[in-house]
């Protein structure tokens, strides 16, 4: 269903159909839930067309949501680095299937033109096989053996970190939502994303793909709603490990450093926004990463042992 | 009767049985290799199982069966359906086997008496303030004694699992040769609780010290903690009744028991104790399935070798669905 | 009789669809010999053809080498990394997706458990190549230098005992690198790789990037010989090694050899004992023992031997050997004649060498190439079984008093290859590490792998590493002009 026909459809004709509208909740533990709130908004398209309603995320949806995050953790983090990379292959697979939905709903979004949506999509599933293919090697370039000065066996290895708030970027609705969530999974942390506010439905639509590849009940949890409302509770959240505040950039009434304030609480490991001083910008997410996104998710664990007979 | 005690000052060379010395022994085993071990139970789960043998193990399998209902809510109505099971369980096959005793309560014993008669089919009652055991060594002993004087063939204890995780194994060995010699002519199994005991090299203690204080079977669980039974527990206590007979010439029982439910599961159970302890083993003198739904999947699968069709639960017979 | 005695429970061959005969797969197409012949490939279990393959000529791989360059300097070489792993990616998609025809194929041709083909060898071919096609558009990560690049072409030659794993493990890297490849299986052996040649099909890999090219001994010293290969791998006999290393000196020719090896599998007094058993068990009756890194030496400590040596020939008597095919198959075929008689010299050398021999009783099939597990006690290290490679299922049990003493046996031979320990103290498990002269150090387990753990050989037991970051070491260059 392409959201771009819905004006057609006021007077149907003879032998156009009457198509089924998609309800676009929130995803949290693995299910699609509505707002707790019972609140949802409009999202129009870029020209301010009616596109769908979308569930309006409360604070509440944010608390259940780092809940099943965390419940989550043991087990993704548990999983053997193949199994990782296995199931984010396969979330490609399943999105390389779905192209045709993606492209249309990030067309809708964004106003691009059928060409550069084309381009935006199949560069948003080679972002995640990109990632998918990190997951059993990090470990070997970013840990090691420590040559220390005494008969001791060192070594220091990469672990995630746990429970990742992230606020998607506001514009790319689907490359660059990809480009946040990818990387903090692929490791292990499991992820509470607040999406784009005026562009969250290629995000619901990831969330299909997520449910049906392998990703295991709250790895990936995504809200839609307003950023200014619901990002603070993430900020001050105790039970968050690290915030990502890439969506800060271009949100209504948001200042990130007021979110970095709240998140010193508990000293959460905070992925500021690109761009200098005071100003939040959007990257260029077509550029390839570099293993900057990962390694801010990743604790070093560093382990001794004795050498004796 | 064998004086546990002297026996096992024998065995550890030891003039005095102290806590320290008890220790020492215990400690000294060879460790468990977790990531080894369960390597090992998950090959042998790898045993493809079919035909002429899948028949065997099948009725091996419900031969071996401690047909159980532990339940706060049992009555004797309850009890009287699971021993009519046990006589009869599949009504429209008489080669069907028998399990090999029903396992009930304590004060149930009577009513599972009645009901078995002298079939065969043995009552075994959980005892010593099971599943727990927290209570004193007097009612724990008063417990077994009811229900020796009732007619149990066979009881199953717990060992206190806060005294051997505290390092008590004095207390434990204790606990296990009193309750043995209430037992008179029953035949003890003693419950470890694996699933709180949790380290593998703890379940090898465990068993060591079970045999030792003269039990007659090692039994994994209660049924009420998870994990219950699992092959890697099993594998370890099979080791050590093997181990056992090669120092002492006795043989020990082994019982899983809680959370077999498929023919599948108990199978690779009976493919472990066919190569780790060995044929000798493979009787229902030494070995059972402490459980109460893997009887009907046993008995599916019966059918399904008879008739060359997949069954379903309406073709076996079920007086214990569940209360809620 | 034992009672609870196990019926067949054979693996259906239906799965598979041989063919009665196949060409050389050259270009991306199969294509008939210019000059070579024919040659058999048997079932080792039952001696029974399974098709006839090609024993390709020089010109064969004349034309194969050829291809590959075409397809380096063409298609391949200008293609991105992340193209190049999308290749990979589906390739181990693939070979997921036909594990079970590719599990029964190789357990047909090598004489292999199925449950070995099935549970072993064919997952870890499918994530080498997961594992490498994630490396494919990475290289610049991998410490390698600056700007890595591909050789080009490689020629590959790979021995009979775990055919489609030593493809992958040649192969995956080798792409992911940017390479192009011509492999030729080991002639008793050829079915899984030319299986694997419709996988390239399958995956739309451009043509000439793999090429498959079957034959004996000549063959392989062609594409060894051949100018237009930049680089070699190898893995077999230390023998061939050296006469590659030889073949290529004062060439530029790179080459990496991965050779035999006469580990050492040390059990300490303090060991986790029922779990030492077992790795002894797998580390020299798993694969029949067909294995460069078997736990060909038992070091056991010898306070301890007597029961050890109770508790393995008690452990042995429940392995089951006999047809491959059986999904309760422990123990499977030698892989041909050739290979039964040396194994068959070399054990009575043990006998005359005064070692004691003992065997689990089994029957054995009339037909095949068939040896019991045998287990040689009383073994010193001056005896032959305990100096050469036997490469098959038997076992030379020596004692040591003390740590220094088992890292002085272990270490005391031409071999370096890999090496066991069996202790419950870790800090014993790290200094044994330390001291002992082998490119893989097995703690409290055996013949493990994967694709992120590098594997190779000191000394004899050649140079190089597969797998992990270290693997692709071998398959870039940073010489030379971008």
């Amino acid at each position: 269903m392409s959201p771009a026909t819905t004006q057609n459809q006021r007077t149907p004709a003879a032998d156009t159909r009457v198509d089924v509208r998609k309800t676009y909740k929130l995803y949290i533990g693995g299910k699609f839930p509505r707002s707790e709130s019972g609140r949802s908004y409009e999202v129009t398209d870029a020209k301010g067309r009616f596109l769908a309603n979308a569930a309006q995320g409360s604070r509440k949806d944010a608390r259940d949501a780092v809940v099943a995050a965390r419940g989550a953790v043991a087990g993704w983090a548990g999983a053997t680095a193949y199994n990782r990379g296995q199931v984010l292959y396969r979330v490609a697979e399943v999105m390389e299937g779905r192209r045709a939905q993606f492209v249309a709903e990030v067309r809708a979004s964004e106003g691009v033109t059928e060409r550069q949506a084309e381009s935006l999509v199949s560069q948003a599933i080679d972002r995640w096989v990109w990632y998918a293919g990190w997951s059993d090697k990090y470990a070997q370039v970013l840990g090691g053996l420590n040559p220390v000065a005494g008969p001791y066996f060192d070594i220091s290895a990469p672990e995630p970190t746990g429970v990742v708030a992230v606020l998607a970027p506001q514009a790319s609705s689907l490359l660059g939502l990809v480009s946040v969530v990818a990387p903090v999974i692929v490791s292990g942390n499991t992820a509470v994303v607040l999406t784009s506010e005026l562009r969250p439905l290629p995000a619901i639509t990831l969330s299909e793909a997520l449910a049906t590849s392998d990703v295991p009940g709250g790895v990936v949890n995504l809200i839609t709603g307003r950023t200014a409302e619901v990002a603070p509770w993430l900020a001050s959240h105790r039970d968050v490990n690290a915030i990502d505040l890439a969506g800060a950039a271009g949100a209504a009434d948001v200042v990130w450093g007021d979110l970095e304030l709240a998140a010193a609480e508990n000293l959460k490991r905070v992925l500021r926004p690109a761009g200098t001083s005071a100003d939040a910008v959007e990257p260029d997410w077509t550029r390839t990463p570099d293993l900057s996104r990962l390694t801010a998710f990743l604790e070093t664990k560093t382990v001794w042992h004795p050498k004796g007979r | 009767m064998v004086d546990a005690t002297a026996r096992a000052r024998d065995l550890l060379g030891v003039s005095r049985l102290t806590n320290a010395a008890l220790t020492t022994w215990l400690h000294g085993l060879p460790g468990v290799d977790q990531v080894g071990c369960e390597a090992r139970a998950a090959g042998l789960g790898t045993r493809s199982i079919k035909t002429t043998s899948k028949a065997w193990a099948i009725d091996t399998a419900i031969s071996m069966i401690d047909l159980t209902t532990l339940e706060g809510a049992d009555t004797a109505g309850k009890v009287r359906g699971l021993c009519a099971k046990a006589l009869n369980p599949d009504p429209t096959d008489s080669s069907t086997p028998r399990p090999a005793a029903i396992c009930v309560y304590g004060d149930m014993v009577p009513t599972a008496k009645e009901a078995l008669g002298s079939s065969g089919v043995n009552v075994a009652a959980v005892a010593t303030a099971f599943p727990s055991g927290r209570a004193s060594m007097a009612v724990k002993l008063a417990d077994t004694r009811d229900a020796v004087a009732a007619g149990a063939d066979e009881i199953d204890m717990v060992i206190d699992r806060g005294a051997f995780l505290s390092g008590r194994y004095l207390d434990v060995f204790n606990e296990i040769a009193q309750v043995k010699e209430a037992c008179g002519s029953a035949r003890l199994k003693v419950i470890m609780e694996t699933g709180e005991l949790v380290t593998y090299d703890n379940v090898r203690r465990a068993s060591w010290l079970s045999m030792l204080a003269g039990g007659d079977f090692i039994k994994t669980s209660t049924g009420k903690v998870a994990p219950a039974a699992t092959l890697p527990v099993t594998l370890i206590m099979l080791e050590a009744v093997r181990d056992w007979r090669d120092l002492t010439g006795e043989m020990v029982g082994v019982k899983p028991a809680g959370g077999i439910r498929t023919s599948k599961d108990a199978i690779k159970f009976l493919v472990a104790v066919s190569e780790v302890a060995g044929d000798d083993w493979l009787d229902p003198h030494w070995f059972r399935f402490g459980a109460s739904s893997l009887l009907n999947d046993l008995l599916l699968q019966r059918q399904r070798m008879r008739t060359g069709a997949y069954s379903g639960p309406d073709y076996v017979t079920d007086d214990s669905p569940s209360l809620y | 009789m034992a009672k609870f005695e196990y019926a067949p429970a054979p693996e259906s061959r239906a799965v598979v669809d041989l063919k009665p005969s196949y060409g050389l797969f050259i270009n991306g197409e199969f294509t008939e010999t210019e000059g070579g012949s024919a040659f058999k490939s048997i079932s080792p279990a039952t001696e029974e053809v399974l098709a006839e393959v090609t024993d390709a000529s020089e010109a064969d791989v004349d034309r194969a080498v050829a291809a590959a360059r075409r397809a380096f300097n063409g298609a391949w070489g200008r293609m991105s990394g992340a193209d190049r792993g999308k290749y990979l990616f589906r390739i181990a998609r693939i070979l997921q997706e036909r594990a079970r025809e590719f599990a029964v194929l190789e357990t047909l041709d090598n004489g292999k458990p199925i449950k070995e083909s099935r549970d072993v060898d064919v997952p870890l071919a499918a994530a080498h190549f997961f594992y490498h096609a994630g490396w494919a558009d990475k290289l610049e990560y991998a410490s390698l230098g600056s700007n890595p690049r591909p050789h080009g072409v490689v020629g590959q030659v790979i021995p009979w005992n775990f055919p489609l794993l030593m493809l992958a493990w040649k192969i995956a890297p080798a792409l992911a690198a940017g390479n192009t490849v011509v492999l030729k299986p080991a002639e008793t052996t050829p079915l899984t790789a030319l299986l694997f040649a419709e996988v390239c099909q399958q995956a739309d890999l451009p043509a000439g990037v793999v090429n498959i090219v079957t034959g004996a001994g000549a063959t392989g010293q062609a594409i060894v010989d051949h100018p237009g290969v930049d680089k070699l791998a190898f893995t077999g006999s230390t023998g061939v090694g050296k006469m590659i290393a030889r073949s290529i000196a004062g060439t530029r020719k790179k080459a990496t050899l991965e050779l035999g090896g006469k580990a050492a599998n040390i059990i300490f007094d303090d060991a986790a004992i029922d779990q030492a058993v077992e790795g002894i068990v797998n580390g020299i009756f798993f694969n029949q023992g067909h294995v460069c890194c078997a736990g060909s030496r038992l070091l056991v400590q010898e306070s301890i031997a007597d029961d050890v040596d109770k508790r393995l020939k008690r452990r042995l008597s429940t392995l089951r050997v006999g047809d491959p095919l059986d999904k309760n198959t422990d123990v499977g075929a030698i892989n041909s004649k050739a290979q039964l008689q040396r194994i068959t010299e070399l054990t009575a050398a043990g006998e005359a060498e005064g070692a004691t021999r003992w065997s689990p009783e089994c029957e054995l099939p009339s037909k095949g190439f068939w040896f019991r597990p045998t287990v040689f006690t009383g073994v010193s290290q001056t005896h032959r079984i305990a100096q050469e490679e036997i490469f098959g299922p038997v076992l030379s049990v020596l004692t040591f008093r003390t740590p220094h003493e088992a890292v002085a046996k272990a270490n005391n031979t031409p071999y370096g290859l890999s090496a066991g320990v069996w202790t419950e103290k870790g800090s014993r498990i790290l200094w044994m590490a330390d001291q002992l002269r082998a490119g893989v150090v097995w703690a409290n387990t055996f013949n493990k792998f994967d694709p992120t753990s590098p594997f190779g050989g000191y000394k004899e037991s050649g140079y190089g590493r597969e797998g992990g970051r270290h693997g692709l070491e071998a398959y870039v260059t940073t010489e030379g002009k971008a």
